[in-house]
């Protein structure tokens, strides 16, 4: 049954790309109903909106998906969506109106109940959804989501109340000014009934109500979506449709894409970097994303916690060559970081160039001169611990290391120490067994500098590896998200972050760039902040 | 006969029992794979707690494995990180690797069978020393350089094949991957039969067949290759197992969803179930393929007998 419908979907691209013409269920008016192919990884997780965390299956989930807001793929900026008000008086309760009209693609209506349902399965713990801890901010959290072993007490988040057929209101744990503003990440989907009636059978073929619809999914191999007719929002896809084809190594899928066999990679292989200008010419993407790499410390251990051990830190940081790094090892995918946020915020969002001030520039002699002030390292060296099985990240920790050896004079002042696997390198920053600097790295869930902020440096935040934690912080980020201003929640936010840096709380690196490369057949070829292609708007020819 | 392939068969499964343990402690001595599951970020305490008590991993070793073993008698290999069940993962890479085994297998046999006559039976001809040096490259070049060369040339340089197998992985997709992966096993099975060849030529049998006036193509077929394939079916043998377990690296390069694309995922996500399921498959795989290799000896030569 599978094979032939993937057979039929075949025969009709290959029409098209012979002919031309509409194909079943595409737009139907000329080009408008070619279907291009791009690389995919096969997605880690159950494809659920609050189970997906990373960039392959977040990729589907927003092509199939539309939220109460979504973020501008040029901008980054939330804009309402299905969202008609968010309305508050408090930061704290908001009442919040469905647009009317939209429907999922198997016909049901979005109502208020749509979300509230997700969002409850979403937060539920017997549902293990990975990303559960965001609907953390909602009132009654800790009865549907009791932490470390506690008894589920409620099925039911008691913030999320259904007050008409497209109205309900949230009811917030504390104040959160922008909280409307994270309503455009993918955990915050509204699912059809469907996903509750039968699970499976919507795990098989997802069904959302966005601009493309899955056709035929072939878990492991192949996704084909293809536009949805009766989608009603502003951004129509402008294509029939994308197959996304997994590809196990990202190298072949260049090779495809060489080949004339693929249409568009959104991850351009680091070993290809030198070529890829040659080889494709305009047609190679590389542009900024939400995507901030720095080295983390394990401010458990007291050695890092001892007075003056900022010195050190700002110290290495200074011992650290950025501009050399990013030109040799990434080809200027990367670029140097000035601050703890990433340059897609844009000035407005509170992104702001050179915050970090001569911390972040090289000085070797200012360098040794700081860790000497600050006592020395511990134990006269550094180990910076890094998973060695993905992401060439050995590579570039070897190359810090190199920079900070350089600077020092001192052969043995830095070494790798590279760990097996991704799980294992988590586990051991879980079990708090660190002992010197490590790897971080992250990707924003919401174009926000309290996203930048909150999450890594808030103490005992989810993402706090390193225990960091300091009083004022936390205060000029509780003050911040209860500002009602949001210029004025930005300065304040950005306060807080110079805390972070005169702390040296993590040396910021570098930031990371989206890299996609695609063929003749494409036009209109653009990375979102988030460093996924923008498939509605691309168009075949 | 049929006592031997009882008493065989019993024999597989203190080796089946004893290597799907060690896989089980092997994969675990790997640390927590929880701690994976969240991405950059670690997973709420309730959340991992729920997910490991999911997939059983908060139960001392012993008891996971008992309970894995207990539950693959009834056909059940567990569940997948992404919530496939393992034994849909494997229906899906299992006939894939198994075709490309089959077309590896095939290259081995007809060309590698074929050179090796040929040479054997002209030793210090200009085709033997040339078959001698061509199969010492391939000998040396590793597997995925020859891939990605042929790839590379074949794919994308002169468009002959598509650089990707598609996900049906039909036989005719195949056959440039089935080459690559075939090629070191197949010049060992050249050198093993012109050795094997070379040296029977001389024996008594073949030349009394000779002096009986048999034609030369009974001779070579019936007698000659006869004897000489013993080795050689040995080795096929053991290279089917190795071949299935050991496409990771073709797999990866062309592209096709088989049992080393599933391996490679699974111990990179540090997923026990389907680290262990395909292994347990693969060794038993290697145990049957090891079985008929005996039972040919038979074949072969009459006064092999199994009592």
């Amino acid at each position: 049954m599978r094979g032939a419908r993937h057979a039929r979907w075949a025969a009709c691209a290959a029409a098209l790309a012979l002919v031309g013409t509409g194909c079943g269920s595409g737009g139907g008016s000329g080009d408008g109903g070619a279907v291009l192919s791009s690389s995919w990884g096969d997605p880690q997780n159950p494809l659920e909106p609050a189970n997906t965390n990373e960039v392959q299956g977040g990729k589907v989930l927003d092509m199939i998906f539309r939220g109460l807001k979504k973020y501008d793929p040029e901008t980054g900026k939330a804009e309402d969506m299905l969202a008609e008000s968010i309305e508050t008086t408090d930061s704290r309760t908001f009442t919040i109106t469905v647009k009317e009209g939209w429907t999922f693609s198997n016909g049901e209506k979005v109502t208020a109940r749509s979300f509230v349902d997700a969002w409850n399965y979403g937060a539920s713990l017997r549902n293990n959804q990975r990303n559960a801890y965001f609907f953390g901010y909602i009132d009654g959290y800790d009865k549907v989501h009791p932490e470390n072993g506690g008894e589920q007490t409620a099925e039911t988040l008691s913030g999320l109340k259904v007050t008409g057929e497209r109205t309900f209101t949230v009811k917030l744990r504390q104040k959160f000014s922008s909280f409307p503003d994270t309503l455009g990440y993918a955990a915050f989907a509204p699912l059809p009934r469907a996903f509750f009636d039968d699970h499976d059978a919507w795990l098989s073929r997802p069904v959302g109500n966005g601009p493309y619809a899955v056709d035929a999914y072939v878990k492991g191999s192949q996704m084909s979506l293809r536009a949805w007719d009766g989608y009603r929002g502003p951004d129509k896809a402008r294509n029939g449709g994308v197959d996304l084809k997994v590809y196990t190594d990202n190298n072949t899928a260049y090779t495809d894409l060489m080949a004339g066999n693929l249409d568009l990679v959104d991850d351009v292989p680091a070993a290809q970097l030198k070529n890829v200008r040659a080889d494709l010419g305009d047609r190679y993407l590389n542009t900024p994303a939400g995507i901030l790499q720095t080295l983390a410390f394990p401010y458990y251990d007291k050695n890092w916690n001892k007075p003056g051990m900022d010195k050190v830190r700002k110290g290495l940081s200074r011992a650290i060559d950025r501009e050399q790094i990013t030109e040799t090892i990434f080809h200027r995918t990367r670029t140097p970081a000035t601050d703890w946020t990433s340059p897609v915020l844009g000035k407005g969002g509170g992104y702001r160039a050179g915050l970090c001030g001569e911390w972040c520039d090289y000085d070797p002699a200012a360098a040794k001169k700081l860790i000497e002030e600050g006592g020395g390292l511990p134990g006269g060296q550094v180990r910076i611990t890094v998973n060695a099985d993905t992401g060439s990240h050995k590579q570039w920790v070897d190359a810090v290391c190199n920079s900070i050896n350089n600077a020092l004079g001192n052969e043995r002042a830095c070494v790798t120490n590279p760990v097996g696997t991704f799980a294992d390198f988590r586990g051991r920053i879980t079990d708090h067994e660190m002992t010197g600097p490590f790897r971080a790295g992250w990707q924003m869930d919401y174009p926000l500098i309290q996203n930048f902020l909150q999450p890594l440096y808030y103490t005992n935040a989810s993402s706090n590896d390193g225990k960091w934690s300091n009083e004022k912080f936390d205060e000029l980020i509780d003050r911040a998200n209860a500002e009602s201003d949001t210029a004025k929640a930005v300065a304040t936010f950005q306060q807080a972050e110079e805390v972070v840096r005169d702390d040296m709380a993590a040396i910021p690196l570098w930031y990371q760039n989206g890299s996609a490369g695609y063929s003749e057949r494409l036009s209109d070829v653009k990375l979102n902040p988030f460093s996924v292609p923008v498939y509605n708007e691309i168009k075949v020819s | 006969m049929g006592r031997y392939v009882v008493r065989r068969l019993l024999q597989m499964i203190p080796v089946f029992f004893g290597a799907t343990l060690l896989i089980f402690l092997m994969v675990n001595v790997m640390g927590d794979p929880i701690a994976g599951l969240c991405g950059e970020r670690e997973c709420d305490p309730a959340t991992a707690a729920q997910l490991r008590k999911e997939f059983g991993l908060d139960k001392p070793v012993w008891q996971q494995y008992l309970t894995y073993m207990g539950n693959v008698f009834t056909g059940d290999f567990g569940t997948a990180f992404n919530g496939q069940p393992v034994t849909e993962l494997m229906g899906s890479a299992f006939p894939v690797t198994i075709r490309l085994t089959i077309v590896a297998i095939l290259f081995e046999i007809v060309i590698g069978i074929t050179l090796g006559v040929i040479t054997g039976l002209r030793r210090g001809h200009p085709v033997d020393t040339s078959v001698l040096l061509v199969t010492l490259v391939v000998i040396s070049v590793p597997t995925f350089v020859t891939g990605l060369l042929l790839q590379l040339l074949l794919g994308v340089q002169w468009g002959w094949i598509r650089p990707s197998v598609s996900p049906e992985a039909p036989f005719d997709e195949l056959i440039v991957p089935g080459l690559v992966l075939a090629s070191v096993s197949l010049a060992y099975v050249t050198r093993l039969t012109r050795t094997s060849i070379a040296e029977n030529r001389r024996s008594d049998y073949v030349r009394t067949a000779v002096a009986k006036g048999l034609p030369r193509r009974r001779v070579v077929t019936r007698h000659l290759l006869r004897n000489s394939l013993i080795p050689v079916v040995t080795f096929i043998g053991t290279d089917i197992g190795a071949l299935m377990g050991g496409a990771i690296v073709t797999e990866r390069i062309f592209n096709i969803h088989g049992v080393g694309y599933q391996l490679y995922q699974g111990i990179l996500r540090q997923n026990t179930q389907t680290v262990v399921g395909f292994v347990t498959v693969l060794v038993l795989v290697f145990l049957l393929a090891n079985l008929l290799v005996d039972l040919l000896y038979a074949v072969l030569d009459p006064r092999i007998r199994y009592a």
